[in-house]
């Protein structure tokens, strides 16, 4: 039945709270109509309607509630939604705030969150013991890929990823200051106010809507005689206005890395009803401050005994926030159980709010006297020295059962609500983040941060000062500032335990849950020690004990002390498990940021790119460059323009984007000598006006990089390098210049994206560009093969290389980039008429491989010296240093029998051979079977009439003219081995 | 993210900004055609690898794009300091902080965890 409008629930009460009654909010809760009011989270607006169970547990699915009120929530796990496109799993109840129409969904429950099929593990439990997925699902092995994993991924896992694309986006922001504060309470506003009175720049940051911190539920602290909570606000509102501050609410620090680099999550619009469009949702940002105040405060702990996870078990200081914050009461007859004095201050407030109080039992036999004085002044029920040893209820706790410590005879007493609590964990996260180290406050039993690896200091609850008093002073000192100002405490607080209490029972027994989310018991972490788990890691791993979602904020410690208690050793000496970022889960949106779709992974586009599009080409990526790959004409696949591209380009002549090949210009007096140094070629003897196929190779030997280098003026040359190699290239001869040979003068520069390059390849090649080239003679006599000049094309500057890597007459045109086009157009117009065609980079790679030439990184891997490769021509002899002079003699480079690059054709001209296969001898060999290398290349050659391939073999050269044999799954190939040479072997073509 | 020193630029930079170039104060012999395997292999395989201080180089490749020299701790990430290249191996500056770096070496490290467990 849905509720009135205006029925704001049964659990409000009357001048509690700080929202305005008039600003409610409409939501549903796995389809029921609720109302709210705004500064709800979803958790108070449900306790408010008297609803406890939100879900069910991880592995027994038992029936859970709301535990706290934080971020620390490790229950209260929700499905939130706006729309289809906009749904969160897993989001935080208590995080989580209302807005008009959210529409929330409980989780891993099935029909219904009352009656839940799974439940039925709860009464299998002694089967799903820790360690139990590691044991049980080893045998057959079988029947893990098609049984088990299955099995676990449905059971394992809570909530549902959205399906939809993420309709919003996500911002990121860069940010540097002086002064950065995590956690906006008592302390944090102090720090600021003292920082900010110096002048400093101050980020003060927050995970709440609003800040105040632990005021938002210690209604009775006050701070220079106002209430702490409005103190706060007062105090934020006066930093805002400061030009050098700038206050983030709703932003939390997720991670502290080196160097004071400090990472926020700002939610923008998650609360918001009906958010701007162009609003991000979520702002990751990136501050790198020069010093780093925490003051993230303390979290409180639970209490572990048996069935402590029925809902309505909460912790103290929630159901203090959800009344003194929200209004709500949590129940109408509340029980308590704690080890620490807090839990009392929870049972005054509910008890001056109307609620009744069952009984304060504390397991410990001195509560501090004010407390209890206090606690009989209003008539409340105090049982000191006693324990609560189990509780009932099926969907909600119904009551307690509380004995005297050592005793037997149980009390059962009624309740709906039972607040717990085991006393404050200070939040080390950020500070260990940072790689401070930690001491064991023995007293207190927490730890404290001690020694400090970066410029950051700690203060107030996380540093374990909790006085308010003594907090001031620290926050003020922190800032760096001189200020005035007293806080006071209405009670000190003294107590706290770790570790199982009285009634986690003994250990076949009961359930006394240490990590709620992923149903680690008392019981669990006992066994893992008598499994032989001795290293805190190990006992973590194998229980999952603080390996949910919530990191363990509230299990970590009690896991410890169970664990310490079991292994007879104090717990400094178990350690602690390492806190690592993110401190709560971040979205992977807001990691992304605008880094998804187009911006993913940027396209390098060439000039002519748009051009090429016009023209029908087909593209593939090579690194990050679109390049065009084919051009099919109506009715071809990609079989068939090859094919007739390979055959028009050697019949009449082809028009070719070579854009993307890296290009370095080499300047200086001393630019011979150091690229003498860099490739394995001589490059003195080279002539201004003439160009050289180039070998790089590594000190090791093996080749590197290839390419033509032109030789433009004594003093200058253009270096082309491989498409995917030219950043690496750079960087290659960059190192090398300047820590090598820094005696040279040279200066390299980077100009691939400087040029479009416009290669005109075959017969008529020369009458194709001859119109366009004014001021130079390219007649073959004056610019043979191998020639390059600067001259104007179409009036433009440009380099005009004489080269080839088809085996064809051919020229390259360089002009500067944003000419490309214009230049492609009139050319290929030209072209067009005369009979050529445009193509793309297969029938560049089949033209080349018809004439046996190279592809470095393709027939090359890394272990092929330049001599392996058939270039053994290309390194000199004569000088005496260069880059793999050494290595090109080491014993392994120079023994017989090493791979070497050879032509490979089938027996049979239709049969082709897959890139990558192995090649054999003897076919009939049992297996294993003698390799003697592998196909490199393997095309259709339309222009043999056959396919080709090339391959590298053990002592290849010397098997030309052996039959050998490429075994495939189906057949045996055999193959000729023959030089690599398939087309025009004369080689007169490319002087035509 | 680290925070590194450019000799050159003479600014603190994002570690983005950078590309680690292995160990520093590997000289290439300038007779290297003459060198034996032996020389050759301690040249250009072997590397020290060490935990704690190390010498390594590093370029400002999206700055001015200069290879320099750092002192770092491998262990907490530090940089104790950066020169520039073609310098000698410098002394780390302070007492103080050789005596930092001595003391990262005990940080509680997860090895260190499961080293005391066994």
């Amino acid at each position: 039945m849905s509720a009135s409008s205006k029925d704001l629930g049964a659990f409000r009460i009357k001048g509690a709270g700080r929202h305005t009654p008039a600003r409610t909010a409409r939501f549903t809760f796995d389809g029921k109509s609720y109302t709210a009011m705004e500064g709800d989270t979803v958790a108070s607006a449900l306790l408010a309607h008297g609803v406890h169970v939100v879900g069910r547990s991880f592995k027994y699915h038992r029936p859970r509630g709301i535990l706290s009120a934080g971020p620390e929530e490790p229950n209260a796990l929700l499905d939130v939604s706006r729309d289809a496109g906009r749904r969160q799993p897993n989001v935080r109840a208590t995080v989580q705030e209302v807005f008009d129409g959210v529409k929330i969904a409980s989780q891993n429950r099935w029909p219904s969150l009352k009656y839940d099929i799974g439940a039925f593990n709860d009464l299998l439990s002694p089967f799903f013991a820790a360690g139990f997925y590691y044991k049980t699902f080893m045998w057959p092995k079988e029947a893990w890929h098609k049984l088990y994993e299955p099995f676990i991924r449905r059971a394992a896992g809570l909530g549902e990823a959205p399906r939809e694309e993420d309709p919003d986006h996500y911002a990121n922001r860069y940010a540097h200051c002086d002064v950065l504060i995590a956690g906006a309470g008592v302390a944090g506003l102090t720090a600021a106010l003292s920082a900010a009175a110096t002048g400093a720049s101050v980020f003060l940051v927050d995970e709440q809507p609003e800040v105040g911190g632990a005021m938002h539920f210690d209604a009775a602290a006050t701070i220079d005689g106002v209430n702490g909570y409005e103190w706060a606000q007062k105090t934020a509102a006066r930093l805002k206005a400061m030009p050098n501050v700038t206050v983030l609410t709703r932003t939390t620090v997720f991670g502290y890395y080196n160097h004071g680099f400090v990472g926020l999550v700002e939610r923008v619009t998650d609360h918001v009803a009906r958010p701007g469009r162009d609003l991000p949702r979520e702002r990751l940002w990136q501050v790198r401050a020069k010093r780093v105040v925490l003051a993230t405060g303390s979290i409180e702990r639970h209490m572990v005994f048996a069935n402590n996870d029925r809902p309505g078990i909460m912790l103290a200081s929630a159901a203090r926030t959800f009344l003194n914050h929200h209004g709500v009461a949590v129940g109408k007859k509340v029980g308590v159980y704690t080890a620490h004095d807090s839990a009392y201050e929870a049972a005054f407030d509910l008890k001056r709010a109307g609620v009744s109080i069952a009984a304060i039992v504390d397991c410990r036999n001195h509560p501090g006297d004010a407390v209890l004085a206090e606690a009989r002044a209003l008539g409340i029920d105090v049982l000191t020295g006693h324990s609560v040893v189990n509780t009932s209820g099926r969907l909600r706790v119904s009551s307690m059962s509380v004995v005297r410590n050592g005793g037997s005879n149980a009390r059962k007493v009624a309740v709906d609500s039972l607040i717990v609590s085991a006393g404050w964990t200070p939040s080390v996260h950020l500070f260990s983040q940072s790689r401070g180290k930690l001491r064991f406050d023995e007293q207190n039993q927490r730890f404290l941060p001690d020694i400090y690896a970066q410029d950051c200091v700690s203060i107030g609850a996380c540093n374990g000062t909790d006085n308010l008093s003594d907090l001031i002073d620290e926050a003020i000192a922190a800032g760096g500032g001189a200020l005035a100002l007293s806080g006071e405490n209405r009670f000190e607080w003294t107590g706290g335990m770790i570790g199982a209490a009285e009634g986690a029972g003994p250990d076949h027994v009961v359930k006394a849950f240490v990590d709620f989310q992923h149903d680690v018991t008392a019981k669990d972490i006992r066994l893992a020690v008598r499994e032989g788990m001795h290293s805190i890691e190990h006992i973590k791993r194998f229980t999952t004990n603080g390996m949910a979602s919530d990191q363990g904020k509230l299990s970590n410690m009690h896991g410890l002390a169970i664990a310490a208690e079991m292994l007879g050793r104090p717990i400094p000496k178990v350690g602690l498990t390492t806190f690592r970022a993110p401190y709560t889960p971040v979205t992977y949106g807001t990691l992304v940021g605008h880094s998804r779709g187009d911006l993913f992974d940027p396209a390098r586009k060439t000039p002519m790119h748009a051009l090429e599009a016009a023209e029908g080409a087909e593209f593939e990526d090579v690194g990050n460059w679109k390049r065009a790959w084919y051009f099919p004409k109506r009715g071809e696949d990609m079989h068939a323009a090859v094919n007739r591209e390979c055959r028009t380009v050697r019949e009449a002549a082809g028009v070719f984007d070579a854009s993307t090949l890296g290009k370095i210009e080499v300047v200086g007096p001393d630019a011979a000598q150091f690229l003498n140094l860099l490739y394995t070629n001589a490059w003195d003897t080279l002539k201004p006006g003439k160009c050289r196929y180039g070998i790089m190779t590594r000190e090791d030997g093996f080749v590197y990089d290839d390419g033509v280098v032109g030789r433009l003026a004594e003093d200058r040359f253009h270096v082309t390098t491989t498409t995917g190699g030219a950043p690496r290239v750079l960087h290659h001869m960059e190192d090398y210049l300047q820590t090598e040979f820094p005696h040279l003068k040279v200066w390299l520069t980077s100009t691939t994206e400087q040029w479009a390059v416009i290669a005109v390849q075959g017969p008529k090649a020369r009458e194709i560009i001859q119109p366009f080239v004014e001021g130079l003679d390219i007649s073959n006599e004056a610019f043979p093969h191998m020639s390059v000049a600067e001259c104007k094309v179409m009036g433009v500057p440009a380099r005009l290389f004489r080269m080839s890597f088809t085996g064809e007459l051919g020229f390259e045109v360089n002009v500067p980039a944003d000419y490309g086009p214009a230049v492609w157009k009139a050319i290929w117009e030209r072209a067009e008429g005369m009979g050529a065609c445009l193509y793309g980079t297969e029938t560049m790679h089949v033209l080349r491989a018809e004439k046996g030439y190279i592809i470095v990184g393709q027939d090359t891997d890394g272990t092929v010296t330049p001599d392996d490769a058939g270039l053994g021509w290309a390194v000199s002899k004569k000088k005496a240093d260069f880059v793999g002079i050494r290595g090109l003699k080491r014993p392994d480079l120079i023994r017989d029998g090493r791979k070497q690059l050879v032509g490979l054709v089938t027996n049979r001209p239709s049969d082709m051979l897959e890139e990558g296969a192995q090649i054999v001898a003897d076919p009939n060999q049992p297996k294993p079977m003698t390799m003697l290398g592998h196909v490199t290349s393997s095309y259709w050659s339309e222009n043999c009439g056959r396919s080709i391939a090339m391959a590298l073999v053990a002592d290849g050269r010397a098997r030309i003219g052996q039959t050998l044999y490429v075994p495939m799954s189906d057949r045996t190939i055999a193959v000729e081995v023959t030089d690599m040479v398939f087309f025009d072997k004369e080689g007169g073509r490319i002087h035509g | 993210m680290l925070l590194i020193h450019c000799p050159y630029c003479e600014e603190d930079r994002s570690e983005l900004e950078f590309r680690w170039a292995g160990e520093a104060h590997i000289a290439r012999p300038e007779n290297i055609a003459a060198i034996t395997d032996e020389e050759f292999a301690e040249y250009f395989f072997l590397r020290n690898n060490e935990k704690g201080l190390t010498y390594e180089r590093w370029r400002h490749i999206h700055g001015c794009g200069r290879f320099f020299n750092a002192a770092r701790d491998t262990v907490s990430d530090k940089f104790l300091m950066t020169y520039k290249a073609g310098l000698p191996k410098q002394p780390i500056p302070t007492a103080e902080q050789a005596a930092a770096i001595a003391e990262e070496k005990t940080v509680e490290t997860w090895e260190a965890t499961e080293g005391d467990a066994r």
